[in-house]
């Protein structure tokens, strides 16, 4: 009897997640700026991912081949080679895995610490609520790149510290989103039925609460993942970010600059490369808000 | 009002203390010694030492805090550790160039996000729609480092048209503005767009389109009103990382404003001097932020009766 009324709400409680999740990915697709930037955003991945077989690190991205310095594109080199003799399709290729790399990373963290800072404050609401909103609106207050300037000064540059500088930077953002959206659901119906059962604190939150309050956060985190990825580029670009020879595609393009006037197809291709994955992820944010939003139901 | 004002400006005070604290703090973690920055690679052990002691850095974090926010109070942010230059002097010299090239970017982003916004609104999907969305689109991705560079070499370098670098004359902030603006020229014409969408189908601008209105009279003076407000938010906002962005185009256009100043600030473990122009920075974006909310109810009268309620209870 208890087994099967468990399999029954089991079962019910799985179609009706499949069922709206496909009633979003209707929506989804009926947008085509927003499917043409899963596509971009895909291929990226595919790019990322397979660069580590087709292309070597050693020998093509970091190895400096003096006799081959700045050859425009031809078949041998597509992007042509940089004032090193580097491959310039080579890095940019691995630079997509860094760049996706970091902003997967960025957002990660800052996404765990900020939902958690916003469900407490959301939750509990009172003195916690307001303490810990007053110090995300101090953060709030300082520029997110400059903050995060000043972060990499203290730490240093490098892979890591640009990760923890630029997560540390959006947490407050996230932390945000997620009280209000909080907020907006503590009070309803639903999470006092759980109340009154007896559920725990914990469970209420990341059970009964979090789920419904993912939508917006979704949006956020695609579309905090292209100005991620645009951050750190320009950090890197200003040399306080992912520091040479790694080929981050800021910090090719700072080391193209200097060839600007004479060798400008340098100074293309990772700029275009940046530009189309800030681009695939923005339109896939819009069209998740836009599938995400009731009004377009009908 | 002025009840309002004063409140937001009291509750600003503590932003920027958190924010003085916050910095100092990060900067104390810096590793490298400012004695020895000041005196250089050749001095001895024991000049370093003294000068250490007489700055007071041998003191714990708490103590230096307080004295650097005592003095602050005063109006004495400390000498830059690089230049011995008053900070304040350094900052008041930098920002000029910093905040014409931000203003220019906003009033660029106005002048043009708000019409392109309007009349994309008006003619949903239509070829003019289209365009003004895709270069939106493309404007919010691009990155404005790339971007700025890939003026220089069309104006600059190919047409010779306009200077690469520095800040001496008109022609030179024409770049930079145009670089900082692209992205909130972007973010401009797609909430414009957007929330002049939402209006048009409101019921009152049928009601006005039934009285035989103009065309032209329904959509400015009915429509474009009420579609402002989210706009100005978007400017406010926009200020804040305009200031961020600065940092990254005057240092593609070599121009020695706030951005490079913390940049470079950052770079030689100016302490003083970094805390003091990101202090500086927040601020300006903070009265910004209360300048639009104090706006907002001069062109929405529904917010105005908002804060007088909130501000008496």
């Amino acid at each position: 009897m208890n087994a099967s009324i468990k399999a029954a709400t089991h079962g019910r409680i799985k179609t009706k997640k499949r069922s709206q999740l496909k009633a979003i990915w209707f929506q989804y697709r009926k947008n085509r700026l927003a499917m043409f930037g899963l596509a971009l955003f895909v291929i990226l991945i595919f790019i990322a991912l397979g660069s580590g077989f087709f292309v070597d690190y050693e020998t093509q991205v970091i190895e400096q081949h003096m006799k081959e310095r700045l050859r425009p594109p031809s078949a041998a080199h597509w992007f042509g080679t940089d004032q090193y003799g580097r491959d310039v399709f080579a890095r940019v290729v691995w630079g997509a895995r860094i760049s996706l790399f970091v902003g997967l990373f960025t957002v990660g963290i800052a996404l765990v610490v900020g939902s958690l800072i916003g469900a407490l404050s959301g939750y509990y609401g009172g003195w916690l609520d307001n303490f810990l909103m007053r110090i995300m609106d101090v953060f709030l207050a300082i520029p997110g790149t400059i903050l995060a300037v000043a972060i990499v000064g203290a730490l240093g540059p490098g892979l890591f510290n640009v990760l923890l500088a630029m997560s540390i930077a959006r947490i407050p953002q996230f932390a945000r989103i997620v009280r209000s959206s909080i907020i907006s659901i503590r009070g309803q119906e639903f999470v006092e039925a759980a109340r009154a059962c007896g559920t725990k604190d914990r469970r209420i939150i990341l059970r009964h609460i979090m789920p419904n309050a993912i939508g917006p956060v979704v949006v956020q985190v695609t579309l905090h993942m292209a100005t991620t990825i645009l951050g750190v580029a320009g950090l890197s670009f200003i040399g306080l970010g992912i520091e040479p020879p790694v080929p981050e595609w800021g910090s090719m393009l700072a080391e193209a600059r200097e060839q600007m006037r004479y060798n400008p197809y340098l100074m293309f291709f990772p700029g275009m490369a940046i530009m189309l994955a800030v681009l695939s992820l923005n339109l896939i944010g819009d069209g998740l808000r836009d599938a995400l939003d009731p009004r377009m139901k009908n | 009002m002025f009840k309002y004002i004063m409140k937001r400006l009291f509750l600003m005070i503590p932003v920027i203390v958190g924010i003085s604290f916050i910095l100092f703090l990060i900067m104390d973690l810096t590793p490298g010694d400012p004695a020895r920055a000041i005196l250089g690679d050749y001095a001895t052990q024991e000049q370093i030492a003294a000068l250490r002691e007489e700055m007071g850095l041998n003191d714990n974090f708490f103590v230096r805090y307080f004295r650097y926010a005592v003095n602050a109070v005063q109006g004495d942010f400390g000498k830059s550790y690089r230049t011995s230059v008053p900070v304040v002097e350094e900052i008041y010299a930098r920002f000029p160039a910093t905040l014409q090239v931000a203003f220019q970017a906003i009033m660029l982003s106005i002048l043009l996000g708000v019409p392109i916004g309007v009349v994309s609104a008006v003619r949903q999907y239509s070829a003019i729609d289209i365009v003004s969305i895709a270069t939106a689109l493309i404007f919010t991705s691009i990155p404005a480092f790339w971007f700025g560079l890939m003026l220089i070499l069309l104006f600059s370098l190919k047409l010779g048209w306009l200077p690469a670098v520095g800040a001496d004359s008109w022609k030179h902030f024409i770049m930079p503005s145009v670089t900082l603006a692209a992205a909130q020229l972007a973010t401009t014409i797609r909430m414009t767009r957007s929330t002049m969408l939402e209006v048009i189908r409101q019921d009152y601008i049928r009601t006005a389109m039934a009285k035989g209105a103009t065309r032209r009279c329904v959509i400015f003076k009915h429509a474009l009103r009420n579609a402002l407000l989210p706009v100005v938010t978007v400017l406010g906002i926009g200020f804040g990382n305009l200031l961020g962005g600065a940092l990254i185009v005057e240092s593609v256009f070599g121009i020695s404003g706030l951005g490079t100043l913390m940049v470079n600030s950052v770079k030689s473990k100016d302490a003083p001097m970094l805390v003091a122009s990101v202090m500086f920075a927040a601020l300006v974006g903070s009265l910004v932020n209360l300048g639009v909310d104090v706006l907002y109810t001069y062109i929405d009268p529904r917010v105005k009766i908002q804060y007088l309620r909130r501000a008496k209870s």
